[in-house]
């Protein structure tokens, strides 16, 4: 059985339906890249699997490592293992980084039953994982995103999947505003934490993350469908053809009630 | 540090002092207001004659005020007539209703306690069931005495300081909050009955935090609670209030008066935690809380800062206020206002610069949930020789929920071209947004929400002593219980 299984999804906001039928199954240790052009669903899908409230899902199911994903609160799915990657974090005035990700750290431990960790024993922990995304330990006396560029936003993204290991992460366009430098370091950090024990889900435009995040597989979601998949050459068609072709295509090759 | 096991200890010690429990039944005077029950209050307590009279012009005034219905009404607050002549108006010690078991109190607060980790003997002591235990803390209280002492730092009831020190508080009493101020002043002046003292003598710092911890028999003060800090040149003093879990009180209103006297290069802080009932969910029921809280900053240099986190009562009134006389003298204002349910809260400060180069800074964090109504009510008054004074003012909302309210009045007069005034607000709701992202971190919906707020406090909590930010931030989260989702 696949660590997430997801059959014929259909999801609406506010009556729109915007995911009409998704299937998907991931195993742990793959990593998986939805790509797809604006609008087309990709952070509705990256949301309802983190059990944002104000979608809608009309039909469908989700398994997450056997469980009924969708009886789930979002809390509950974070401490099961799912963890998104925010295409745009929130900010939290008055709370430092620090103690935010200590907090959720333990909340999740208490979840699954194991003891909370005190500032003590995290520090250690907290400092390797800053070291691995090259991140000033400064910043994490301010408070959550507060002020933080759109580059330092989506590398504490990264930052707090690291410290909360789950075994779900899902990256919402965690690529998107960073410099090269950057997404370097990031991917780096990314696929440190490939691990036989762990499934990504990838969101993105752009091929040039592939480059450093080699997935397994890539799937193309158009207009609330995934409409092709295939292994990591896919990204590089799409990247030459664009998706208008590929929309083209689909019409004439799958048939409308897919 | 616990405050309830201060209010333990206090009881206790005040007990034991003055034997109320074998007076209680005839210590009691009859209902309503008029110049014999003044003058039996005064009596009972053995007041000097300036003390008597101060009352009773006190209590003319307010009864003026009574018949020409200047009750003030220009709060944004709303309650039912309250019947002066319906209160008993000296009862000591306020023996509560007389509970037999704690299965006899709203089990809503025994949660609450449960919550805070109180233990069970100091659950009942605070919700008015009496307690059989001994409590041995004389020998505590009396080593910090005889610290205090050694400075000269004189912290007693207001009736000790009346019968030890009339001098200073004949000097001080109504020097900065006379009894002409306001309505409900002068009804204190008139009917207090208990508070408390202090003095700091010239040049000393007060070494420990003065909260009611330290002090014999001062617990109880009752309804029309008075209180009086004087710090004399170059002196400090950190002054607590408060209690963190929710008194039941069979009394409905309270009027307290707090009056700080700072002269040169001295320095008061005072802080609140101000947690009385609030009413249940419904909006019945809890503590009408109309308060009149000034300092003066007399002399060069000084500073009085007042830091307030209210949480309870179904209304508070309060306005703690500096008269910045003093050149350079400073005054401050950090306010955390929660109103949940059917809570009302009309509060906020009132800077008086008449110093040159005097300064204040007010930052108000007003949160509302469920019904609650919060308005800030700020006034910043520069007069003519006041030059190169300077405000900064911070007002921030933020509401939980759709239900709820959040005003502002900020009112500014400036006689002074030199000066300088900043002012900052924003109102804002607990994001959905904000929630989620805490939620997809693993935190449940209400810490998240307690961490948004306590967030949104910060400001004001790091200018409280340590334990009493905690435990304010703890009750926070209780008092916002179910406010969310
Ligand atoms: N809360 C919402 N209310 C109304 N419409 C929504 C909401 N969330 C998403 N939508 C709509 O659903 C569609 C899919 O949005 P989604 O954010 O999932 O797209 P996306 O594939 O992530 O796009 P992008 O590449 O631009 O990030 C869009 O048309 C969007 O406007
Ligand atoms: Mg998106």
């Amino acid at each position: 059985m696949s660590l997430l299984e997801i059959r014929n999804l259909h999801v609406s906001v506010d009556g729109h339906e915007i995911l009409k039928g998704i299937n998907l199954a991931v195993n742990a240790g793959e990593v998986h890249s939805i790509m797809g052009p604006n609008g087309s669903g990709k952070s509705t899908l990256a949301q309802v699997l983190s059990r944002r409230d104000m979608y809608r899902v009309t039909s469908g199911e989700i398994r997450f490592n056997g469980k009924d994903l969708l009886a789930m609160k979002p809390e509950e799915a974070a401490a099961e293992g799912v963890f998104m990657a925010f295409q745009y974090p929130v900010e939290i005035p008055g709370i430092s980084n620090t103690y935010f990700l200590r907090s959720a750290l333990n909340a999740i431990r208490k979840y699954r039953g194991e003891e909370e960790i005190d500032a003590m024993d995290f520090l250690p922990v907290f400092r390797e994982k800053l070291k691995l995304l090259e991140m000033d330990e400064r910043l994490m006396n301010r408070s959550v995103n507060e002020g933080f560029s759109g580059g330092e936003k989506k590398r504490n993204e990264i930052l707090q999947m690291a410290i909360l290991d789950p075994k779900l992460a899902i990256l919402d366009e965690t690529d998107s505003g960073l410099d090269i430098d950057a997404l370097r370091i990031v991917a780096q950090g990314v696929n440190a934490m490939r691990s036989p024990d762990r499934a990504m889900l990838v969101v993105t435009h752009y091929q040039r993350l592939l480059n450093y995040i080699v997935p397994d597989f890539v799937h193309v979601l158009v207009d609330g469908r995934i409409m092709r998949s295939g292994g990591p050459q896919l990204a590089l068609e799409l990247e030459a053809k664009g998706y208008a072709s590929m929309e083209a295509e689909a019409r004439q090759t799958v048939p409308a009630s897919a | 540090m616990s405050t309830n096991v201060d209010t333990i200890r206090n009881l206790a010690e005040r007990e034991y002092k003055w034997g109320f429990v074998t007076e209680v039944e005839d210590d009691r005077v009859p209902k309503g207001l008029n110049e014999e029950i003044i003058r039996t209050i005064s009596a009972k307590k053995e007041e000097p004659q300036f003390m008597l009279e101060w009352r009773l012009k006190a209590y003319r005034h307010w009864a003026s005020l009574e018949k020409s219905e200047a009750e003030p009404k220009w709060a944004n607050i709303k309650y039912g007539p309250i019947d002066y002549q319906g209160i008993v108006y000296y009862s000591a010690p306020k023996k509560k209703a007389g509970l037999q078991s704690l299965d006899e109190v709203d089990p809503e607060i025994l949660r609450t306690y449960e919550k805070l980790g109180i233990p069970l003997a100091e659950q009942k002591m605070l919700a008015g069931v009496a307690v059989d235990a001994v409590f041995d803390s004389v020998s505590v209280a009396t080593t910090f005495k005889a610290k205090l002492a050694e400075l000269g730092v004189i912290f007693c009831s207001f009736s000790e300081a009346v019968q030890q020190h009339p001098e200073l508080v004949q000097k001080y009493l109504g020097s900065v909050v006379p009894y002409t101020d306001n309505f409900f002043a002068a009804l204190n002046a008139a009917v207090f009955t208990d508070g408390s003292f202090v003095y700091v003598p010239k040049g000393v710092r007060c070494p420990m935090e003065l909260s009611t911890y330290f002090r014999i028999n001062a617990a109880e003060t009752g309804q029309f609670e008075r209180t009086l800090i004087v710090a004399d040149e170059g002196a400090y003093v950190s002054y607590l209030e408060g209690c963190t879990a929710p008194i039941r009180d069979e009394n409905q209103l309270h009027a307290a008066v707090v009056e700080l006297v700072a002269f040169d290069n001295a320095q008061i802080k005072y802080s609140t935690v101000q947690n009385w009932y609030p009413g249940d969910k419904q909006g019945r029921g809890g503590i009408y809380n109309f308060v009149t809280k000034r300092g003066k900053c007399a002399g060069m240099n000084s500073k009085i800062s007042w830091t307030q986190v209210e949480t309870g009562s179904a209304i508070t009134w309060k306005y703690p206020s500096c008269i910045l006389q003093g050149d350079n003298a400073v005054g401050e204002f950090y306010s955390v206002a929660l109103t949940n349910n059917y809570q009302q809260a009309d509060t906020g400060t009132k800077m008086i610069h008449l110093g040159k180069n005097t300064t204040s800074t007010i930052v108000s964090k007003g949160i509302s949930a469920g019904h609650g109504q919060n308005t800030y009510r700020g006034m910043v008054k520069i007069m003519k020789g006041a030059s190169h004074a300077r405000n900064y003012t911070q007002c921030d909302s933020l509401l939980i929920g759709d239900q709820c309210g959040a005003h502002t009045f900020p009112y500014i007069e400036v006689k002074n071209s030199s000066s300088r005034m900043e002012h900052e607000a924003s109102t804002s709701k607990i994001g959905e947004d904000q929630l989620f992202y805490l939620q997809q971190r693993g935190l449940k919906t209400e810490d998240a929400v307690s961490m948004i707020v306590n967030g949104f406090c910060k400001q004001v909590f790091r200018e409280l002593p340590m334990e009493f930010a905690v435990e304010a931030q703890k009750l926070l989260s209780v008092s916002l219980e179910g406010s969310v989702g």
